[in-house]
């Protein structure tokens, strides 16, 4: 059901030595709502990313995955590699991560490569040519082809995937992620370098995904049109803590968020608060009412 | 002068200074003084006028460039012109679709051929022994981009499995080829748990210690391996039971033909033959499964790969097992062929020049392994004469391939599946793995 909690993150720190980059966090992202996380640069937005994703482990902390069927996924206590497979998060990453010297079809082929190799017969069925594996192949490419379809990469299916523009790459990215069957899709930064015809096709994509696959969306972005533009939730980090919490309205008029972003002394506030109201209003507010 | 000189005449000098100076360091010390046995111990001969030709030759050359390739505006031209690259490029692809029927046909009937006698013959056994470990390796270093040093230490592994067996349980050779293969397998993933975390240079390192540890161990425990003096009298391969022996129910005998010693090396020929073949057959088939795209996947991006939900260990596990496997089915082989074997067949050489045979070839490409293996072996016998120069002219033959293709003689990629059309993947754009 949309709406319901998806991931809950409790209280979920990070120390790296002495430094503290994520302090007693706490949010949840819902089902079918595209939340994102916000913050200047080196709040520790990457950081909660690469703990859900299971690439750090936390130091204090609890992130819960529930999935529909209400089996819950404690993902700080997974392997890494766990977390995609079972408690179903996928993600993207800040620097590109493709397989750049092999096709983009092939790149959407190892996301599936659990359900492909379980079809394989964990390969010897495979290599002595018995079981399903060629229905199960067939499939893939199917899914692989929605999902080409969707991102308009279609035409680059059997191209090498470090050949495409860097629009594309971001795009693919997304495509391998949700080849991966995802209930949680994790987007860092997907509009870093886009163009802003780009980045509005992007918009589109993003929304396509939370309307039509029921999955949500937990995304880092520095480009506000994206943010307040499809975002149904927003938390706000600032030197690894919560500061902020809510619809991008409130977000938007938070005076804390404005001085923290924009770095300012409390008095100017209300002078920057201005500005971004006619940002907003000059992007044709876009944002949801 | 219709263009001024780049470079001034006291740049030209001083670089032509250091020419000379590092020439003489090199061919002084190694051309230079030469030592000589005498009666009565060692004796230096200076062989100075040689070692200043080199040097001369060396700068006079350098001063010839310098003058005129080297002096253009536009830089120094590439070593091969560019449209004969692109029409190099062109006839391979052509040439490339028939060349691997064509070769394998060649070598089906290379046995029956006129000119074949027992030399060629084992020679060709030799090649194919070593393009059987290239496209083995080829899984570990090509496929998967982990670096392997060490991979000489599955061929001893199975060598000595098939030997033990045999010697000591009177297996015969093909019930221990697949247990041959399984031990490499078994130690291949021995290898792998500790090379898990490390990636680069620490991989590498690591790898050549385990292939020098399994060589000392073989080479130490004497009463179970032999030590030095090696295992002798391994049994020769039967024609499934039937021996290749003169008179009563030999081979020769049963088929109704006269007695032949070549019966035996045509055999061991085919036996080498269908195992690299089969070699080949379940690498291009692993490559289209699941498994070999996720050890391409991992040469590409091991963090990719994870957040995919690829569990990377038993990915690199799997291919460290399946390199090993085939080289342990080799190295049952090679005990049988030769009927003995010792550690000094499975020195650190073996694995440089299985790996220069993978890297020649371009790493990933099977047909690649194949034209390497044949030019290196091959080649190593051609130059038998020359044995003084013979690492001279090989390495310099290597330096020069590198220079002009710098990822392997077939640089491109093969897809693994294709939707429309299959396209090749430019070599610049594949990864190459940890610790290249």
């Amino acid at each position: 059901m949309a709406g319901d909690t998806l991931l809950e993150v409790e209280h979920l720190t990070m120390r790296f030595g002495g430094l503290t980059a994520v302090d007693d966090l706490s949010f949840i992202a819902r089902r079918g709502e595209i939340t994102a996380l916000i913050g200047p640069n080196g709040a520790g937005k990457t950081t909660v990313f690469n703990c859900i994703t299971g690439f750090y482990k936390p130091t204090v902390g609890r992130i819960t995955m529930h999935h529909e069927d209400g089996a819950t996924f404690l993902l700080e206590r997974l392997p890494d590699f766990q977390i995609p497979r079972q408690a179903k998060v996928a993600r993207t990453f800040q620097n590109i991560r493709l397989f750049g010297g092999m096709t983009v079809l092939e790149n959407l082929m190892i996301a599936q490569h659990n359900p492909l190799m379980r079809a394989s017969g964990y390969t010897f069925g495979g290599v002595l040519g018995i079981g399903g594996y060629r229905a199960a192949e067939r499939g893939a490419v199917e899914l692989a082809k929605y999902w080409l379809e969707q991102t308009g990469l279609m035409a680059r299916a059997d191209d090498a995937a470090g050949d495409l523009p860097y629009g594309d790459q971001r795009r693919l990215e997304i495509a391998r992620a949700m080849c991966t069957g995802p209930k949680l899709l994790c987007l860092d930064e997907p509009a870093a370098g886009l163009n802003p015809r780009e980045s509005e096709d992007l918009n589109r994509l993003l929304l396509f995904i939370r309307r039509e696959r029921g999955v949500g969306i937990l995304l880092i972005e520095h480009d506000m049109s994206v943010v307040m533009g499809i975002s149904d939730h927003i938390v706000v980090l600032d030197y690894g803590a919560r500061i902020a919490d809510g619809t991008p309205d409130q977000i938007r008029n938070d005076p804390k968020v404005i001085a923290a972003y924009l770095g300012v002394e409390d008095e100017e506030v209300e002078e920057v608060e201005h500005e971004i109201e006619e940002t907003v209003a000059a992007l044709g507010g876009e944002g949801p009412a | 002068m219709a263009s001024k000189s780049l470079r001034s005449p006291r740049d030209i000098v001083t670089d032509l200074a250091v020419t000379a100076f590092l020439c003489l360091a090199i061919f002084g010390v190694m051309v230079g003084l030469r030592t000589a046995t005498v009666p009565g111990g060692l004796e230096l001969q200076p062989q100075w006028a040689s070692a200043l030709i080199l040097v001369a030759i060396a700068v006079g050359g350098r001063a010839v460039l310098l003058l005129t390739l080297w002096n253009r505006a536009e830089g120094a031209p590439p070593l091969m012109p560019a449209g004969l690259t692109r029409g190099w490029a062109a006839v391979m692809i052509k040439v490339g679709r028939v060349f691997s029927p064509v070769l394998l046909v060649f070598a089906l009937v290379l046995p029956f051929l006129p000119f074949t006698d027992r030399y060629i013959l084992d020679l060709s056994i030799l090649v194919l022994t070593y393009v059987m470990l290239g496209w083995g390796l080829n899984i570990v270093v090509g496929l998967a981009g982990l670096l392997d040093l060490g991979y000489v230490a599955f061929y001893a592994v199975g060598a000595y499995s098939y030997a033990l067996l045999a010697l000591n349980f009177g297996w015969s050779f093909w019930l221990s080829l697949p247990v041959a293969g399984i031990l490499a397998a078994f130690w291949g993933i021995i290898l792998g748990f500790p090379v898990l975390r490390l990636r680069g240079d620490y991989l590498a390192i690591v790898t050549l210690a385990f292939g020098e540890i399994i060589r000392v161990v073989l080479l130490n425990w004497y009463w179970f391996t032999g030590g030095p003096d090696g295992l002798s009298g391994i049994p020769r391969p039967s024609f499934f039971g039937i021996e290749f022996k003169r008179g009563e129910g030999g081979f020769a005998d049963v088929f109704g033909l006269d007695f032949s010693s070549m019966h035996r090396i045509v055999f061991l020929y085919f036996l080498i033959l269908a195992l690299a073949l089969l070699t080949n057959f379940v690498t291009m088939r692993l490559r289209r499964l699941p498994i070999g795209r996720a050890w391409e996947a991992l040469r590409e991006d091991e963090i990719a790969c994870r957040s995919l939900g690829l569990n990377t260990t038993s990915v690199k596990l799997t291919a460290f097992a399946t390199g090993a496997m085939f080289a342990g089915f080799a190295g049952a082989f090679f005990a049988t062929r030769q009927g003995f074997i010792s550690p000094e067949s499975f020195t650190f050489i073996e694995s440089a020049l299985i790996l220069a045979i993978v890297v020649l070839g371009g790493m990933g490409s099977q047909i690649g392994v194949v034209i390497a293996a044949v030019a290196l072996i091959g080649g190593f016998e051609v130059f038998r004469e020359a044995e003084d120069y013979r690492m001279l002219i090989f390495g310099a033959a290597m330096v020069l391939i590198m220079i002009w293709r710098p990822r392997g003689l077939i640089a491109t990629r093969e897809p693994s599946i294709f939707l429309r059309e299959k396209k090749s993947v430019s070599g610049s754009l594949v990864a190459q793995g940890e610790g290249h």
